[in-house]
């Protein structure tokens, strides 16, 4: 069982590092420069791609959540919270690379429009979540309390969107439309790319967890043994 | 076994494999108890030997991680509110709200039970506690012992069959402990089934009519009262919580 | 039904009568709320011709700052005595709790609402166009405390809860917040109903949502 899963780990592995070379590859040499824009739009197919992984994260925080308040199993509660560090993680290079492209093109570092802002108020939603764990009064009700804004937080996202929308908007719509092929490839490989790290990683990071709390119980019933 | 049974089984309680871990520290491991209608049963044990965790699985205020409850043969998981229902807790706090009186206090909780005949029921219950005088006091002006007393109200309000009672002698005055004794015994006596938790060794034993004691949230002693030396039984307590005299 | 609704009108009529002999926190949220209308009159130095711009934004930024110190209230209450223990062996559902709680909270921020408007049209020198502000009021309170009512349960057992609550508050309520801006200031430039429209209906959808999300999730908040 354990020798099937590192060999796993070791086929996506390879497989993530193949990827990310070839998105490396495909963003700086292989796309055409844009015309307007210039070279700095090349951080488009990097920025594109960590939208897209934050979000994947936050859905799998969302599943996992309802998973673990329905079945109980903390596995489910490991991976949700696993998946919500990596997503805070993803969304926060989100709002570094975004500004680095919009300084050039828009000629400012931040604007309010709606995709910016939505993205930050995901991003407060999430950190929020991280930080209740440490606040409840106990592991397990942390536990709980993460899943419920999971879950709420999750299903708050597209409203917030439609919302700040309404409010207003400066972000470039409707990008895959007018992409040429190429860049379309480089998008769709970056993309690719980025999600097997996501995966690699929140793999990675459950096996961490599940290791820790394995030591954790190992001593905590030697300390036990101790006592009798 | 069908639902509508009245009395499926002689047992007012029952726990098999009763488990609850915080975390990854077990607070209970696999209580098996069976407590027959009408009985008392005392859990002794000292402080953090899971009395009180094993109360709030009772109680339905605690899931537990394994194992699992019966209250007349029904499952409380399954019927936690139907089994609510049937329950009466007294504990070291009182579940009382400080600014209203006694009397809004017990109507609070009689129209949460869903109680007909409130009023009257109310001042049943209240003259039994001996606090008619006190009846529209706030509840805040009211002494520590009083406050005991009117959360016993508050726990038979609704008449249920099963009492649980955890330690709820604690922080009373000598004399409010008296007093609470004979308001409690009026009405766990009869057909009430009663758990209680106590650190009282021979209060707890002359109740009895089955003992437990609990030490780090397992079951080291189990006897039914007649064969207990009530003598020596403070010497056995202190050999199975692990403390020398 | 009828039970239902006896049992919800009994856990908020017990709070209305706690509150009404304590006063505590009406009176303590009604100054803040009136200082954060008083204080930003300040820091925007509203003139006669900004006041337009930036009243909405005030009136509900002091809505959204009296409703966050009144909901740390609503279940902190409740630990006092452990009562919240008592209201969890009543033999009822758990969203049972969740309703009275809300209606507690609700009408709470509703009579806020109801001094502190009035006050700021009177003070920036606004038109009294009440009615149609009062339904923004209502649908926006709704959201507000449907959120901040599951959350204030859930704040009320971490170690700091007063912080806590803004924390998870906020970032969920900011749909509520934009479309309550958003439609008072249709309102007060004496706009058509149907330039609010849309705000209103983002108001109602979000309402209906967290209702039923935290009517669903309510238990795994309060039990241990």
């Amino acid at each position: 069982m354990r020798e099937r899963s590192v060999m796993l780990s070791n086929i996506l592995l390879g497989l993530g590092c193949a990827l990310m070379i070839a998105a490396l590859y495909l963003v700086f040499i292989y796309a055409p420069t844009e015309e307007a824009m210039g070279d700095v739009q090349r951080i488009f197919y990097f920025h594109v791609a960590l939208a897209w992984v934050a979000f994947l994260a936050f859905f799998v925080v969302f599943i996992c959540s309802i998973l673990y308040l329905w079945k109980r199993d903390v596995r489910w509660d490991t991976v949700a919270r696993s998946s919500a560090e990596l997503g805070v993680v993803f969304t926060t290079l989100v709002l570094i690379t975004g500004p680095i492209w919009a300084r050039p093109v828009w000629g400012v570092w931040w604007t309010w429009d709606a995709r910016l802002t939505a993205t930050l108020v995901l991003w407060l939603t999430y950190v929020a979540y991280l930080l209740v764990r440490g606040f409840a009064t106990e592991e397990s009700r942390g536990a709980r309390f993460a899943a419920v804004l999971g879950i709420v937080g999750f299903i708050d996202v597209p409203i917030v969107y439609l919302a700040i929308h309404l409010w207003r908007t400066h972000h470039p719509p409707a990008l895959v439309g007018d992409l040429v092929s190429s860049m379309l490839l480089t998008l769709l490989v970056s993309v690719a790319a980025f999600t097997l790290l996501f995966i690699i990683l929140l793999k990675g990071s459950v096996s961490v967890r599940n290791m820790e709390a394995e030591v954790r119980h190992l001593k905590d019933s030697k300390m036990n043994r101790r006592n009798y | 076994m069908a639902e509508g049974d009245l009395s499926p089984t002689p047992w007012a309680i029952e726990t098999h494999g009763l488990a609850k871990s915080f975390g990854n520290i077990p607070a209970l491991a696999g209580i098996d108890l069976k407590v027959k209608r009408g009985d008392h049963l005392t859990v002794f044990g000292p402080n953090g030997a899971g009395k009180t965790t094993l109360i709030k699985l009772l109680s339905t205020l605690s899931k537990p991680s394994g194992g699992s409850v019966l209250l007349d043969g029904l499952d409380i998981r399954k019927t936690p509110e139907q089994s609510r229902s049937k329950l009466g807790v007294v504990s070291h706090s009182t579940f009382l709200y400080p600014h209203l009186t006694v009397s809004e206090n017990l109507r609070f909780y009689g129209k949460m039970y869903g109680l007909a005949n409130l009023e009257r029921r109310i001042e049943e219950v209240i003259s039994q506690v001996q606090l008619k005088a006190r009846l529209h006091d706030r509840v805040g002006t009211l002494s520590r012992g009083m406050q005991q007393r009117v959360a016993i109200a508050r726990a038979v309000l609704h008449d249920p069959p099963v009492m649980l009672l955890d330690e709820p002698e604690t922080g009373l005055d000598p004399h409010a402990t008296v007093m609470m004794r004979a308001v409690l015994e009026h009405f766990t006596s009869g057909e009430r089934t009663v758990v209680m938790t106590t650190h009282n060794l021979a209060r707890g034993l002359e109740l009895a009519d089955q003992v437990l004691i609990l030490h780090e949230g397992v079951v080291v002693y189990q006897e039914v009262k007649q064969e207990i030396d009530a003598a020596a039984f403070p010497e056995i307590y202190d050999r199975c919580t692990g403390m020398r005299r | 039904m009828r039970e239902l609704f006896t049992r919800v009108f009994a856990i908020f009529w017990k709070d209305l009568l706690s509150e009404l002999r304590t006063k505590e926190v009406a009176t303590s949220v009604l100054v803040f709320a009136l200082l954060v209308v008083v204080i930003f009159n300040f820091a925007f130095e509203s003139g006669e011709d900004t006041i337009g711009l930036v009243a909405p934004g005030i009136l509900w930024v002091a809505f959204t700052f009296a409703g966050v110190l009144g909901l740390n209230h609503t279940f902190a209450t409740e630990k006092e005595n452990s009562s919240l223990e008592g209201l969890m062996l009543c033999p009822v559902e758990r969203y049972v709790i969740y309703l009275g709680k809300l209606a507690g909270s609700f009408t709470f921020m509703l009579v806020v609402a109801a001094i502190i408007t009035p006050i700021f049209l009177v003070l920036f020198n606004l038109p009294l166009c009440l009615p149609r502000l009062a339904l923004i009021i209502v649908l926006a309170t709704v959201g507000f405390t449907s959120v901040g009512t599951l959350f204030s349960a859930l704040s009320a057992h971490t170690k700091a809860r007063e912080i806590m609550l803004p924390i998870l508050f906020l970032p969920v309520v900011v749909p509520v917040l934009i479309a309550a801006v958003k439609a008072t200031g249709v309102v007060l430039d004496g706009g058509a109903w149907s330039d609010m429209s849309t705000w209103l209906q983002i108001l109602v959808a979000f309402d209906i949502i967290f209702l039923v999300v935290s009517v669903l999730v309510f238990e795994f908040v309060i039990e241990e």
